[in-house]
């Protein structure tokens, strides 16, 4: 397979940095002339004092990625703070407010299916054999918003080969840990418990696939999907799920979690595409979190050159 | 003697009555511009301003809705005095919610807007309900109901019930995958129309049965 390096995006289509003023600064300057608000003053003053400060400031990638964006790394207090984990509940602060008492270790992973090697197989041991390294991707939410994010991982081919799948093995499916009494959302039947997930074989050998551990060098939040989670950046974020306990190689195209809840508006593949929009509202442009205007959503969420290749010749209207 | 009823009695509570709801209604909005302004909101400010003056146009048709019914039910007259206010503060959130969308999140794209009207059909639908608020609100004077007439008058404002339903359909047809909100708003909104039906029905067997 020959996979390019980036140019990543042309330089002309990023929204060049004096174009977009800070969101916070931006919203509070309008609502305070839009309303003519007599607080207008204080406003003016929290938006003096809210400059950035966090991780993000310090941070620098150990080891960089052949793919990594070099666009602006959303803050670590957003990352952790908006977050679409049903699990934990339905809104973006939910997984935050409610996975405290969520027990991310000790952790053990079941390796199933047409593979050399299966069996139930200790966090530590599973991880043990690789070096993780940072990878800075874009993260597009299928309901419009994005974020880009510095996660800490190792790539997934590396850990699917040590297992040795067989030429059985057409897909690869995933599953999320069902804990209800530490998972308050999977309480109530708003998805099908436990969420599960599925990728072609030849996606999850794609070197941008990634089985995440930490954001910003350090190990993940439970909110982020603690202890182990997928990353795969040129698909919708529902595709890469979260507290993995299960790893199954399979033959056959499996259903998943958002598919069955509905199929009309969820497929198997899930791509970022602008050009085929959700039934219920469009693809094409997305707010980057920490921006006012929305921008332009790329193909493959960016990532053409890494992953085109594996769809060509599919209908991707039909294979949304 | 007659002893006024608990209800209708004059008086500094009557007095402030209305003020003190007023100023209740504001509460929404305001609490919205303070975590706007002191930074409260998530990290996706936007979002949040678009579903909480959505959810509180919701809020407000619901509570206007509800204010014949308890009138007639419980014989609570004083609420009459604040249906039009509180139908203009549903007019209220409903803008603020509408212009979120025109000028927050499009940014008056308008070739985006009008391509956004008939294929997405929960904005076709709140986009309706807006539209049905603005001759009530427009026509909520006095002089409109001495201008139109009683009857008229009423038969017109009777498009709140139409756009009630759109509001509705509107926040049902956005959801993911939980419509447990939605549908609790659905509920409540059959319970305040079919109250109104019933007491339709009943009058009109009533008037029959007399003559």
């Amino acid at each position: 397979m020959l996979i390019r390096r980036p140019h990543d995006i042309p330089s002309s289509e990023i929204t060049p940095e004096d174009s977009y003023l800070n969101r916070r600064e931006f919203i509070r300057k309008t609502a305070a002339l839009g309303a003519g608000m007599a607080i207008a003053g204080a406003g003016l003053t929290a938006a003096a004092t809210a400059t950035a400060g966090g991780p993000q400031d310090k941070w620098r990638p150990k080891s960089p990625g052949p793919y990594d964006t070099d666009e602006e790394l959303t803050p670590y207090t957003d990352i952790t703070s908006y977050n679409n984990f049903y699990e934990f509940g339905i809104d973006k602060g939910d997984p935050a407010a409610n996975s405290g008492s969520f027990k991310p270790s000790p952790w053990k992973v079941e390796v199933a299916g047409e593979a050399k090697k299966t069996g139930l197989i200790d966090l530590e041991d599973l991880l043990k054999p690789h070096t993780p390294v940072d990878r800075i991707y874009r993260h597009r939410c299928v309901e419009g918003w994005s974020m880009v994010i510095p996660w800490l991982g190792i790539p997934l081919a590396d850990v699917l080969n040590r297992f040795g799948p067989t030429s059985k093995a057409r897909y690869v499916h995933f599953t999320t840990v069902l804990r209800p009494e530490e998972m308050p959302g999977q309480k109530r039947s708003v998805l099908a418990w436990p969420y599960v997930e599925g990728l072609r074989m030849d996606e999850a050998m794609n070197p941008l696939t990634l089985l995440a551990t930490g954001i910003y060098g350090k190990s993940l939040l439970n909110q982020n999907g603690a202890p182990l989670r997928l990353v795969v950046p040129w698909k919708y974020g529902f595709k890469s799920i979260k507290s993995i306990v299960k790893i199954n190689f399979i033959g056959t195209q499996p259903k998943t979690t958002w598919e069955l809840s509905a199929p009309g508006e969820y497929g198997f593949y899930s791509n970022v595409n602008p050009e085929v929009d959700h039934p219920r509202w469009s693809q094409a442009r997305e707010r980057r979190i920490g921006e006012f205007f929305k921008r332009k959503t790329l193909m493959f969420n960016g990532y053409g050159e890494q992953v085109a290749s594996m769809y060509s010749g599919m209908d991707l209207r039909k294979n949304f | 003697m007659t002893v006024p009823p608990p209800g209708n009695s004059p008086g500094l509570a009557h007095r402030l009555f209305k003020p003190a709801v007023f100023l209740l209604c504001l509460i929404p909005a305001g609490a919205l511009a303070w975590n706007l302004f002191t930074d409260n909101l998530s990290a996706n400010p936007i979002k949040d301003i678009t579903e909480e003056t959505g959810t509180w146009t919701l809020r407000f048709v619901m509570i206007t809705l509800a204010v014949t019914p308890l009138r007639k039910a419980f014989g609570w007259n004083r609420l009459g005095r604040i249906r039009r206010m509180l139908g203009l503060f549903t007019f209220m959130y409903a803008t603020l919610h509408f212009f979120t969308y025109v000028w927050l999140d499009q940014f008056f794209d308008i070739e985006s807007i009008l391509a956004d009207i008939p294929k997405r059909p929960f904005i076709l639908a709140g986009f309706t309900a807006f539209v049905l608020f603005i001759p009530l609100a427009v026509t909520s004077t006095a002089g409109w109901v001495r201008r139109l007439g009683g009857k008229r008058w009423r038969f017109l404002h009777r498009a709140v019930y139409i756009s009630a339903i759109a509001g509705v359909v509107h926040y049902l047809w956005l959801v993911k995958a939980d419509i447990r909100r939605p549908v609790t708003y659905g509920v409540i909104l059959a319970i305040l129309l079919g109250y109104r039906l019933v007491d339709v029905l009943r009058n009109r067997n009533v008037r029959r049965s007399r003559g």
